[in-house]
């Protein structure tokens, strides 16, 4: 119950991009075809998961027993910059549909502040391996939904006549306002 | 003379033209998370800054030494050293603050700011170039959060900087201070930037146009004087 409440919390109600401002620069960036938001949402999901298995061994089995939490910043992004790395060369190596879905998304998530904020989080409310992963999960889940949704209504966007200057970033920030809104609907779930 | 122009030039365009919020739409989600209230704005300003103007000044020293394919790697370890000087202060001597930004301290390491002068000025210019860049660009980012959150906190909770400025009878509009108001804003205040520029463009190529027209006007009238 505690995992399925952690779960929802991330997904929805505390979606990382709709209330905590997390990974905007994708949401922004890859939401114009619904094609690629699906594949993006995925590849993020995949690292957020991996994410949180190695930031909370890395984080309660060297940085805690060693008593260096101070260096938690440039560790794990220093972590996350070679597991994407790393992700990337296995699955050019294992799967070549799959690389060529999801490979030019890879680098791009390094600098993904979902993905440093996700590892802040675990360390700050010290969950517990399973609720970790499950958190990891989550929020990966709701990265895609937010990020699947935007895509459907920009691709609506195009048709319609947006005066010039508010095209592009100032109209999909515009919809992102509303579809929080929209979000916040979820706030009384938990 | 003209290098002081030129100095004055690389300060001032963080501000307007390349304004990082607004311009080039970096640094996107700490603009949006902390600009429910101004303080919280001008303390995220400033940390931002402080990290751009160190790291900035560090990675254009060494520029010559780093190779180019570890560069990035590189910046971010310089970044994510001067994140957890800042991270750690902000604990010791203002703990409230610290807590209500949350994790978006630690966060400066992966804002877009800091990397894009890093790669685009830093790795190519001399260190107080980059100084001046990156005063620039912090000052542009301060403003911007100043407006953002200035609007925000007006309608949102009547007051600027915790004063109360309207009065009771104003009911507040909570969905200002709430993440929705801040897409909100923020979108329509990119907005009203790009129509201003776009306008101003327009009246430019105007202009020239017009000047264009009566050099050629006078041309035409000046053959047509040597013929009669």
């Amino acid at each position: 119950m505690e995992l399925f409440v952690i779960f929802i919390s991330a997904a929805v109600v505390n979606n990382f991009v709709l209330a905590y401002f997390l990974g905007i620069c994708p949401f922004i960036g890859v939401s114009n075809k619904t094609s690629s938001a699906i594949s993006m949402g995925m590849a993020t999901t995949f690292v957020m998961v991996l994410t949180a298995i190695v930031s909370y061994f890395l984080y309660n089995f060297i940085l805690v027993p060693y008593k260096v939490e101070f260096l938690q910043i440039p560790s794990f992004i220093l972590v996350i910059a070679s597991l994407v790395q790393f992700v990337e060369m296995v699955i050019k190596k294992v799967s070549q549909p799959l690389y060529r879905a999801l490979g030019i998304f890879l680098p791009l998530i390094t600098t993904n502040c979902a993905i440093l904020g996700l590892a802040l989080f675990i360390s700050m409310r010290e969950y517990n391996f399973i609720e970790s992963v499950v958190f990891g999960l989550g929020a990966g889940v709701g990265f895609t939904l937010a990020l699947v949704i935007m895509s459907g209504i920009r691709e609506e966007l195009e048709l319609a006549d947006v005066p010039k200057g508010f095209q592009g970033a100032p109209i999909t920030l515009i919809v992102a306002g509303i579809l929080a809104l929209a979000f916040m609907g979820f706030a009384g779930m938990i | 003379m003209k290098k002081q122009v030129s100095q004055w030039q690389d300060y001032k365009k963080g501000i307007w033209e390349i304004n990082p919020a607004f311009k080039q739409i970096l640094g996107t989600c700490p603009t949006l998370a902390v600009t429910g209230s101004v303080e919280n704005g001008i303390a995220m300003a400033l940390a931002t800054t402080f990290v751009l103007v160190f790291s900035s000044f560090l990675i254009s020293l060494v520029r010559r030494l780093i190779p180019n394919q570890v560069r990035i790697a590189s910046y971010i370890v310089i970044i994510a050293t001067f994140v957890t000087i800042v991270d750690l202060v902000m604990k010791a001597k203002f703990p409230e603050m610290s807590k209500s930004l949350g994790p978006f301290i630690p966060l400066i390491v992966v804002n877009c700011i800091i990397l894009g002068r890093a790669e685009a000025f830093a790795s190519k210019n001399n260190p107080w170039r980059s100084i001046l860049d990156a005063l620039g660009n912090g000052t542009g980012f301060l403003l911007a959060l100043v407006l953002l959150s200035s609007i925000r906190e007006f309608l949102g909770a009547r007051s600027i900087l915790g004063i109360q400025i309207l009065p009771d009878s104003f009911e507040p509009m909570v969905v200002m201070i709430l993440p929705a108001g801040a897409f909100i804003t923020y979108g329509l205040l990119m907005g009203f930037s790009n129509t201003y520029a776009e306008r101003k463009k327009r009246l430019k190529l105007e202009e020239l146009l017009k000047i264009h027209r009566s050099n050629q006007a006078k041309i035409s009238t000046e053959i047509a004087g040597q013929e009669v």
